[in-house]
């Protein structure tokens, strides 16, 4: 096999190091909080914060793996239910919000302003 | 292999958060969304977490969107009209974000060198008898905490949907 040809497998069968799969985790977190403060449609800004969750529980489990503990594993199973509990009691309150002021805009949803 | 598919499933996880954050219809908000979920799943089987990864297709890409997307149809939400933002948010708010990211960035750079890198295979200890067993020995209490939870949002969903609310 030539010499340059080896060397790219071996790069390929390196594996990946713990810190991309952290930063992905980061970026996809930033993102989540920009969703979260750009947008004005509420259930958009319930989605990023889904997104934000999502990039934890990455991270959680790249630290999993990283210290061979199924700890991370049990964190990311508890944050996957608090998030269908939140899911649930969150989008009846969108729908009662919505049921009351017939609108979606988190602008006009002022009443405990000032 | 492993950088390969860490590097299709990252780039499809990143774009399809931009896609997130910027669709303004919020169905294509949530289809994205779903992208993002499935390609997490994708990473975590990378990562051993056999029965987490499950867990995620099955709860969020199949439980928690369908949730979503039935309420975006009932309330019939249309895209999102654009408004004037205050100049304060146009002019600071990317730069503001990049700082935030290149904070975590910073914290983690370097610190992670000696560490074996990821290779499929390498850890199968996510296996769904090892974390049940974790699950109902080490955890047992916090486990039991979570059903009350559950109860809570059940009669809290419930009662905020009443008709006469």
């Amino acid at each position: 096999m030539p010499e340059g040809l080896q060397s790219a497998a071996t790069t390929l069968n390196a594996g990946v190091p713990i810190s991309w799969y952290l930063i992905l985790s980061a970026i996809l977190f930033t993102l989540g909080v920009a969703g979260f403060l750009f947008r004005r449609n509420i259930i958009t800004v319930f989605m990023c914060i889904e997104l934000m969750l999502n990039a934890v529980n990455l991270s959680f489990v790249a630290f999993a793996n990283m210290h061979k503990q199924v700890g991370g594993h049990i964190f990311t199973f508890f944050v996957m239910v608090v998030a269908a509990a939140e899911a649930a009691v969150g989008l009846a309150i969108i729908l009662t919000v919505f049921k009351n002021r017939d609108t979606l805009n988190i602008d006009e949803i002022n009443t405990l302003k000032n | 292999m492993d950088i390969f598919f860490f590097l299709l499933f990252a780039t499809v996880a990143v774009l399809c958060g931009i896609s997130v954050v910027l669709q303004r219809h919020p169905i294509a908000s949530a289809l994205s969304l779903v992208g993002v979920m499935g390609s997490i799943a994708v990473l975590y089987l990378m990562l051993g977490a056999e029965f987490i990864a499950m867990a995620q297709m099955i709860v969020y890409a199949g439980a928690i969107m369908v949730l979503f997307i039935f309420v975006i149809m009932l309330l019939n939400a249309g895209a999102e009209t654009r408004r004037g933002r205050s100049w304060m948010a146009q002019l600071l708010g990317v730069p503001v974000l990049i700082a935030f990211f290149a904070i975590i960035g910073y914290a983690l750079q370097g610190r992670f060198a000696g560490v074996e890198k990821v290779k499929f295979g390498n850890f199968t200890g996510g296996t769904a008898e090892a974390v049940g067993m974790a699950l109902f020995t080490d955890y047992l209490l916090p486990f039991e905490v979570t059903s009350v939870l559950i109860l809570v949002a059940i009669i809290g969903a419930i009662v905020l949907a009443r008709k006469e609310l």
